[in-house]
């Protein structure tokens, strides 16, 4: 193909070539700025606390960090996936009390087997996850509305069948016994299961095309359709994996806990999951995010929130510092998206 | 003042020509602008540039995009601060510090893209942020009432603006009238107003109307300037040309001392003999066979493009042409009719059928309907071509890699990489990516709506090179366009519309724009609004594709 080449001669710039940066830049290009800015914070924290308490930063302390923030983890990493889709899932933490029950109520009720629980759950989880999307696309229903639905009437079906008390008792059984204690090349069971579902996840992101369709659908829904893109499918698909990890992680806490929890463990997830994707650098315009950003964010809330309890600080403060990082992450987001401050935020 | 410095590149020999209504030194009349600069970060947008806007005159302002007009626009408006020089206005120096400043010391600019309050009346449109009101901030509806109706007869409105439409049923003619009022009315009397690029969503007789509006305001002592990339518009209408180049100015001319190819050379500093290339390479088979097509914007067109063939489909603003492009493209419901591509009859349940039978459509709002502005060219440019691009759904990096940057060189995308983020280029470019986009798919028949629209002169000479080469490779190209001068060089055979039907086809040697224009509007000589009103609010679309904005949110549902 030829292009008059007169055109071509006098333009400033080349056309587009193959320049890499080089040196420091491309260390930054390859971690990311926002990424860079969490390692940072997270090396502040942990250097913070380690000068207060020289036991914060024994393995222990570590391993008992990583495990605590596990299931809020999973609630991230999905809730990642549903905000690059441009959407929003408040429910997550009520479809895990809901799984977390039907886990420990179908052991019970099927002689202790513990697989048809987990099934159970995850069954349970896909539903879900499948009736929020499809109330956001067929009912034409705002994403924050529609989980916020959910929220509530989650938690109620999971007072309601296990009448609002704890349900079975599961660690006589070796696979939970294995899920909430074991260890696997030194690590808790628990931080494995994360480390799977986050990588599968990144993959499914970032390397398959179907990844590519999720970040098209969120960043300009129009343009992905008329590029061929399915929206209603990847939406309902999307919806749906979130209930299944919440299942998830809903059958982790049972684990942990021993029985199955309605409500307890499970509440105030949705916050901790939406505050480390957004810390972790989602727009919550969707289009922007990654794995990699939530997974530090995660880490970082985590080595926080278990300094601040090492110190004895009030845990009604880790409350009020979580509520000022999910609002200073997404000030910093909007300061950079260079948005004009008048009026309502698009 | 003193005469402007000669800028570093001036290349014509004519150089920056003091206006002819003062060359003197005693203070020029109006409005000017004394060697204004501004700088972003490192970018220098405007290098001390002097130019005069006398009052009673029409001053155009061209130059490609990224010359500097929008700057310098700003910096009039008080939205952009300059780093060096100053604004005057009758010989005082003008504190611009706020849009509010430049509206109390009589600036207007009325903006590309009107901003319109969907929900409320034009009445409210016009005069919000200072409604009538009663004591204790009571709403005054008597009193707007009658300010508009007076307003409306003063400006001679009364027929295209009917006071009580919601802002979201305006068309876009309509919108533009909206912002034209608020200019005219306020508390201070205009003595300066901008219009930027106003045609660019107007139809041909819209345009008139807007031109017998702006030549009142000259007669009134109005000092007008007009930024266009429209030669004939700026022939027709501007009294001085003022060129911009790469942030200076490379000439002001009497447009009566001029012409295209002199403006053109001051735009881009070379002579483009012939934007267009011509060609017959159509051949005998027909790729495109649409018959008796019916949606619910769309009556019963039949039409044909065959391989190697360039079909323009001409019209009004409203006339369907969008929606039968959305419509072959899967993503409007086909009532009834056929659609046949290659012989083969299509179902067309979403854009996905339509881009699998081989179809492609390069829509008309660039950054709405086509592009990912936070991704890179390389993810723009694959997205269709992902299904060829993987193996086991993963996506295949270097293959994809290979495919974006050789569509990028044949298509001389200028940006540092393929890597780069789609919204930091020139509209030129960005329309660059859609069309690699498409191109990297290879389809049967490309649709182009309005390729060209808010591309500089050197881009608009590189697409049309494209779509040359495009119908030489065999591909059935459907271009829509509202600029005349384009279907008339690009078309092998042009459709005209008006209504949602097709009204005639026009053939190389017979096709001239009133014979265009004679189909476009035959049945419509009411003036303005019947021709928008019978396609209501699909006309809206120009300014704001509501079609795809209701969707936009989660997915279509149907």
């Amino acid at each position: 193909m030829t292009t008059p080449s007169a055109t071509a001669d006098q333009r400033p710039q080349a056309p587009a070539g193959r320049a890499r940066p080089t040196g420091p830049r491309a260390l930054l290009d390859a971690v990311g700025g926002q990424n860079l800015i969490l390692l940072l914070a997270l090396a502040a924290v942990l250097a913070l606390f380690g000068s207060l308490n020289l036991n914060y930063l024994s393995w222990n302390n570590i391993q008992v960090i990583a495990e605590a923030v596990t299931i809020a983890g999973l609630l991230a990493v999905v809730q990642t996936v549903v905000i690059i889709c441009g959407g929003l899932d408040i429910s997550v933490g009520s479809q895990a009390g809901l799984a977390s029950v039907v886990s420990a109520m179908v052991f019970t009720s099927t002689g202790s087997s513990a697989v048809l629980g987990l099934g159970a759950a995850v069954l349970v989880g896909a539903a879900v996850g499948l009736l929020n999307g499809a109330v956001i696309i067929y009912g034409r229903v705002n994403p924050t509305i529609a989980t916020l639905a959910g929220l509530a009437a989650y938690k109620g079906v999971a007072q309601l069948i296990s009448d609002g008390r704890a349900q079975g008792y599961v660690l006589g059984d070796p696979l939970f016994v294995f899920l909430s204690r074991g260890k696997i090349a030194g690590l808790p069971t628990m931080v494995w299961i994360l480390i799977l579902v986050a990588a599968a996840v990144h993959v499914l992101l970032t390397y398959t095309d179907i990844g590519r369709n999720i970040y098209a659908l969120g960043g300009n829904p129009t343009a992905a359709r008329l590029a061929g893109v399915d929206l209603n499918k990847y939406l309902l698909s999307v919806y749906a994996l979130t209930g299944m990890v919440a299942a998830v992680a809903g059958i982790l806490l049972t684990a942990r806990t021993g029985s199955g929890q309605p409500t307890s463990g499970s509440e105030g997830l949705e916050l901790q999951a939406i505050t480390a994707a957004a810390l972790g650098g989602c727009a919550l315009k969707g289009g922007k995010g990654g794995i990699g950003g939530t997974l530090l964010a995660v880490a970082l809330l985590g080595a926080l929130q278990n300094g601040l309890t090492v110190q004895g600080i009030n845990s009604f403060w880790q409350n009020v510092a979580q509520g000022l990082l999910l609002v200073a992450a997404v000030v910093i987001q909007q300061r950079r998206g260079l948005e004009r401050a008048v009026g309502l935020p698009a | 003042m003193t005469a402007p410095e000669s800028p570093p590149d001036s290349g014509p020999a004519s150089g920056p020509s003091s206006p002819p209504a003062g060359p003197s030194s005693r203070p020029a009349l109006g409005l000017v602008a004394e060697n204004v600069g501004k700088t972003f970060g490192s970018v220098r947008a405007l290098h001390g540039v002097t130019v005069e806007f006398p009052p009673g005159q029409v001053t155009a302002l061209m130059g490609e995009n990224g010359a500097g007009k929008s700057t310098l626009l700003r910096i009039l408006s008080g939205d952009h601060c300059p780093t060096e020089g100053r604004v005057l206005l009758d010989g005082a120096p003008l504190d611009l510090s706020s849009p509010t400043d430049a509206r109390r010391a009589g600036i207007r600019i009325i903006p590309q893209e009107p901003e319109i309050i969907p929900h409320v009346s034009v009445a409210e449109n016009v005069y919000a942020g200072s409604l009538p009101r009663r004591a204790g901030r009571r709403f005054d509806r008597a009193e707007l009432r009658r300010r508009i109706t007076a307003d409306l007869a003063a400006l001679g409105f009364e027929q295209v603006l009917d006071p009580d439409l919601l802002g979201s049923e305006l068309t876009a003619a309509q919108r533009q009238l909206v912002e034209i009022m608020r200019a005219l009315t306020g508390a201070v009397p205009p003595r300066a107003i901008a219009f930027d690029e106003p045609t660019s969503s107007l139809s041909e007789h819209e345009v008139e109307a807007l031109f017998a509006l702006i030549g009142r305001l000259r007669d009134q002592g109005i000092a007008v300037i007009y930024v266009s990339h429209r030669m004939k518009e700026i022939f027709r209408l501007a009294d001085r040309i003022a060129v911009l180049r790469d942030g200076t100015l490379t000439g002001v001319l009497p447009a009566a001392e001029t012409d295209e190819r002199e403006l053109v050379r001051l735009m881009v500093g070379r002579d483009l003999a012939g934007l267009f290339v011509r060609q017959d390479v159509a051949t005998d088979r027909v790729v495109l066979d649409v018959r008796r097509l019916t949606t619910d914007d769309v009556h019963d067109v039949s039409l044909q493009v065959r391989a190697g063939e360039v079909v323009a489909l001409a019209g009004l603003i409203g006339a369907g042409r969008s929606e039968l492009a959305l419509a072959l493209a899967g993503d409007a419901p086909i009532r009834s009719g056929e659609v046949l591509l290659g012989g083969l009859a299509l179902r067309l349940r979403s854009p996905k059928d339509a881009i699998r039978a081989g179809l492609g459509l390069a829509p008309e709002e660039r950054k709405a309907q086509a592009l990912f502005l936070h991704r890179t060219i390389r993810d723009n440019t694959s997205l269709v071509s992902l299904d060829r691009l993987r193996r086991r759904r993963f996506v295949r990096r270097t293959a994809e890699k290979q495919l974006a940057q050789e569509y990028a060189d044949r298509l001389r995308v200028r940006a540092p990489s393929i890597e780069t983020e789609v919204r930091t280029l020139s509209g030129g470019n960005q329309q660059k990516v859609v069309l690699a986009r498409w191109l990297a798919r290879r389809p049967e028949l490309l649709i182009l709506d309005e390729p060209t629209r808010g591309v500089d002169i050197g881009a608009k000479a590189e697409i049309y090179q494209i779509i040359a080469d495009l119908a030489r490779d065999g591909v059935a190209v459907l271009v829509i366009s509202s600029e005349l001068p384009e279907v008339l060089g690009l078309a092998d055979r042009i459709l005209v519309m008006q209504n949602g039907r097709v009204t005639g086809e026009l053939g190389r040697a017979e096709a001239s724009e009133e014979a265009i224009l004679a189909l476009a509007m035959t049945e419509d000589l009411t003036g303005p609004r019947s021709a928008d009103a019978a396609d209501g609010s699909r006309a809206t679309d120009a300014a704001g594709p509501r079609t795809t904005d209701t969707d936009a949110t989660t997915g279509v549902a149907r």
